[in-house]
Formats: C-alpha cells, sequence, structure tokens
C-alpha cells in the first residue's frame, strides 16, 4: 500500500527540483510582500517588531496559497491525473503523497529562509525557533487546506482566484494561533497551549482533508452525474 | 421498521425534481402569506409599539430585523450542509439544486446581519465597527458564503458545479466551530474588556413577542425564497426532460 505512496512523493520532488519556479517563485513572492511592509507602514524597528509576526504569518499564507494552485494543474492538463486515479491504491494516499511533496519544496523551505525574514523585521532571535515551529506546523495545514480548494478548481481555467477565495476563510484558525504563538513568546508568556492547538488543526487536516480533496479530484475527472 | 420503510419510500419519491416542483406549488401561497402577515404585524409592533429600551432608547429596535437576519444567515449556512450531505449521499438532485438556491439567500441575510449590526453599532458603540468576537464570525461566515457561491458560478456543468460546492460546504461546516471558537479566543487574547452587547437583560413580553413574531415572518420569507429559486433552478436545469417541456408547452 505504501510503495505507490513514496514512489509519488519521489517523483514530485524531482519534478520539482527540476521546475526551479515551482518553488523559488513562492519564496521570492515572500521575501518581496515582507519587503513591501516597511515600505508602505513605517522603517521604525520599534513598530516593525511589534507587527512583524503578523507579516511574517500573512506573507507566508499568501505565499502557500500562491503556491498551490500548481499542485495538481501540471497533472491535470498532462493527463497523468487521470492515471493517478487508476492506481489501486487509496486515493486519499496519494493526494497525501502530492501535498507532502509540495510543501516540502514550499512550505518547508519557507520555514528555513523565515529566520532571516524575522532579522529583516527586527524580530529578536530568541523567538525564531518558535517562529519556525509555528512555520512548520502551520504551513502543512494551510497546504492540506488548500489542497482541497486545489482540487475543487482544477479543471477550470481561471482556478487561481477561486482558489485564494474559498481557503482563505478556512486559514483564519491556523493565522490567529501561530502569530498568537510568536506574540506570546516574545512577551514571554507560555506557548504551549498555542502549540498544541495548532498540532491538534495539524492532525485534523491530516485525517481529513486528503478524502476531501481526493472526492473533489473524482469529481473533477468524472464530472457531475 | 415497517413505518421508518414507507416513510423512506415516500421520501424518495417526493424528493424528485419533479415531484418537489408540483408539491411545492401550493406552499408558495402559504409561506408568501404567512411571512408577510408575520413580518408587517412583528416588524410594526416591534419599531412602533414595543417600549422603549431603558438604557439604549429606540436604537434598539433595530433588534427586530438584526436578530432575524443573524439568526437565518447561521441556519442557511447548516441548509447548506445538510442538504451536501443527503445530495453526495444519497444522490438526491433537489438537494443540490436547493443549496444552489439557498447559498446567495443566506448570503444577503448574512450581509444584512452585517449592515444592520453596524447601524446599530453607532448609537450603542458610537462606531461603525468593533472587531468583537461576534461580528469577526459572522464576516468570516459571510466569506464563506461567498466561496460557496463563486464555486456554484465557476463551473459550465451544473451538476459538477453542484457537486463541488457541496463538497466545500460540508468542509466549510466543519471549519465553522473551528473558526468560531478561535476567533472567540482570539478575541479574548487580544483585546481584554470589548463593547459587548449589554448582557440580554430579561426582556418583557411586549419586547421579545415581536421579535418573536418576525424571527418566524423572515423565516418564512426565507423558505419562501429558497423554495420559488429551487423551483426555477428545477426547470432550469430539467429543460430536457419531458415534463418540464410539456410545462412549458401547456402555458404558452
Amino acid at each position: 500500500m505504501s510503495a505507490p505512496f513514496f514512489a509519488l512523493l519521489r517523483r514530485d520532488i524531482k519534478l520539482g527540483m527540476r521546475q526551479s519556479g515551482e518553488w523559488v517563485n513562492p519564496l521570492a513572492f515572500f521575501v518581496m510582500v515582507i519587503t513591501l511592509v516597511p515600505l508602505a507602514v513605517s522603517p521604525t524597528p520599534a513598530l516593525l517588531a511589534q507587527v512583524g509576526p503578523g507579516i511574517l504569518w500573512i506573507a507566508a499564507l499568501l505565499s502557500v496559497l500562491l503556491a498551490m494552485d500548481s499542485l495538481f494543474r501540471q497533472d491535470f492538463d498532462d493527463g497523468s491525473l487521470e492515471q493517478l486515479l487508476l492506481i489501486p491504491s487509496p486515493l486519499p494516499l496519494l493526494v497525501l503523497a502530492k501535498v507532502l511533496a509540495h510543501w516540502l519544496l514550499t512550505g518547508l523551505s519557507l520555514t528555513l529562509l523565515s529566520p532571516l525574514m524575522a532579522v529583516l523585521l527586527n524580530l529578536p532571535l530568541s523567538v525564531v525557533p518558535v517562529l519556525m515551529l509555528t512555520l512548520l506546523m502551520g504551513t502543512l495545514t494551510l497546504s492540506l487546506i488548500s489542497a482541497i480548494a486545489a482540487a475543487l478548481t482544477v479543471g477550470l481555467r481561471r482556478g487561481g482566484v477561486l482558489v485564494t477565495l474559498i481557503s482563505l476563510p478556512l486559514h483564519i484558525p491556523v493565522l490567529i494561533f501561530a502569530t498568537a504563538a510568536v506574540q506570546a513568546n516574545i512577551d514571554g508568556l507560555p506557548i504551549i497551549g498555542f502549540l498544541a492547538l495548532l498540532a491538534a488543526f495539524l492532525l485534523i487536516a491530516l485525517v481529513l482533508a486528503p478524502f476531501a480533496a481526493a472526492a473533489s479530484l473524482r469529481l473533477a475527472i468524472a464530472g457531475g452525474e | 421498521m415497517h413505518i421508518i420503510a414507507r416513510w423512506w419510500d415516500a421520501f424518495q419519491r417526493t424528493v424528485g425534481p419533479r415531484h418537489f416542483y408540483e408539491m411545492t406549488k401550493s406552499w408558495l401561497p402559504w409561506f408568501a402569506g404567512i411571512a408577510l402577515v408575520m413580518t408587517s404585524i412583528g416588524l410594526t409592533w416591534g419599531l412602533l409599539f414595543a417600549p422603549p429600551d431603558y438604557q439604549q432608547g429606540n436604537s434598539f429596535r433595530i433588534i427586530y430585523i438584526h436578530v432575524p437576519s443573524a439568526s437565518i444567515a447561521m441556519s442557511g449556512y447548516l441548509m447548506l450542509a445538510v442538504c451536501a450531505v443527503i445530495s453526495l449521499v444519497w444522490r438526491v438532485k433537489t438537494a443540490e439544486m436547493a443549496a444552489q438556491a439557498a447559498a446567495p439567500v443566506g448570503a444577503l441575510f448574512c450581509l444584512m446581519a452585517l449592515v444592520t449590526g453596524g447601524i446599530w453599532g453607532k448609537p450603542t458603540w458610537g462606531t461603525y465597527w468593533v472587531w468583537d468576537a461576534r461580528l469577526t464570525s459572522m464576516l468570516i461566515l459571510l466569506f464563506l458564503y461567498i466561496g460557496v457561491i463563486a464555486l456554484q458560478h465557476a463551473f459550465d456543468e451544473a451538476a459538477q458545479a453542484a457537486k463541488a460546492s457541496a463538497i466545500l460546504a460540508l468542509v466549510g461546516v466543519i471549519n465553522l466551530p473551528i473558526i468560531k471558537y478561535s476567533v472567540d479566543w482570539w478575541n479574548t487574547l487580544h483585546q481584554g474588556a470589548t463593547f459587548k452587547l449589554t448582557e440580554k437583560p430579561a426582556m418583557p413580553v411586549e419586547m421579545w413577542m415581536p421579535l418573536l413574531i418576525s424571527i418566524i415572518g423572515l423565516y418564512a420569507f426565507f423558505s419562501w425564497a429558497v423554495i420559488w429559486r429551487t423551483r426555477h433552478i428545477i426547470l432550469q436545469r430539467e429543460r430536457r426532460s419531458r415534463w418540464v417541456k410539456e410545462l412549458l408547452r401547456q402555458s404558452l
């Protein structure tokens, strides 16, 4: 049962690495959005430190969403998505493999880049581990949730804005607790509760989202009847 | 068991689009009548004759529109999810169409709750909008509605649009309590004491009675609008079937 899972994971990572735009563009977007904030709001270090966690997280959320549109699109265009549906292995598992591969290239690299952004935004260095931990759990949750939206819109020519529109409201809980954890860490308050909630969201998404995304993919391929 | 089997049979027979269309024809005037009478009584009583609030004076009267709208907006989304389950599990086409019909109506009531809330907020809190937990989650509910409606309009094929938005409505309804509690926590985290609607005092009868009547009236209006829209969607989507063609020929 797990052989197709790992084969698909390897394939998608390899494909993603070769098309560097897939994972470099969202990262560049992440950096640029963060650059815009001091320009638009104010470069005052104290102010940046105050709004920093929120900005970092909004930028991360947007770049995850931007990357998400391409999750199934290429496979849909060249017909390999149909082949994927024919593999005698549970489709939710395969969807999970695709999302994981996608996340390893986008969400994980974004997490690894975040300390640098924290410096740019004048956040204290002591907050970096917590920031990275929230991004690690949070971006995977966001990827799983947006995978449903990507699957629902895969057959549509103009799916991009729709993916964002559909998944943004569902991202709000992650955004709330991730930024709350970082802020609490800056203020010297306990953060374990926030992290536990983020982990809980991640587990719920891990269990339920692949099923919803798989059902949506079947619908996209087979049509409504 | 016997009764359940019979009930199930009857249910399956009545939920086909054609039976639903024929069955609801006689319902429409009833719902319209109840909506008209109850809403007029409730609103006239509430807006003109109910006693003013001892703290808020007359501005509280917007409650007679605000509370029913908010309630309908929430029940409307729940209805989308229930229809989604029915259409995905039992493949009942009428449930798809009812969800399609209900989404914009629910969204409008959601918008109305937000707007009346803002208008009410100005004299009570001194500002049109505060990031209070209830206001924020209502706004997010509107976003969820917008997502479902946008998805419904994105497909060329009506059946696919209906199924896709059914899946989205289900995902949304699972998330709704999570969002609701997150926003509640966020509210207590980020701002200590917010303006809150004064803890509901025990309302006198002449205040809550018109509210109850307007709630019933506006729910009847919501039902009327949803059934009316469902009937139109049925005609549109079944336009190639013989009974719809027959119906059209007769009416011409």
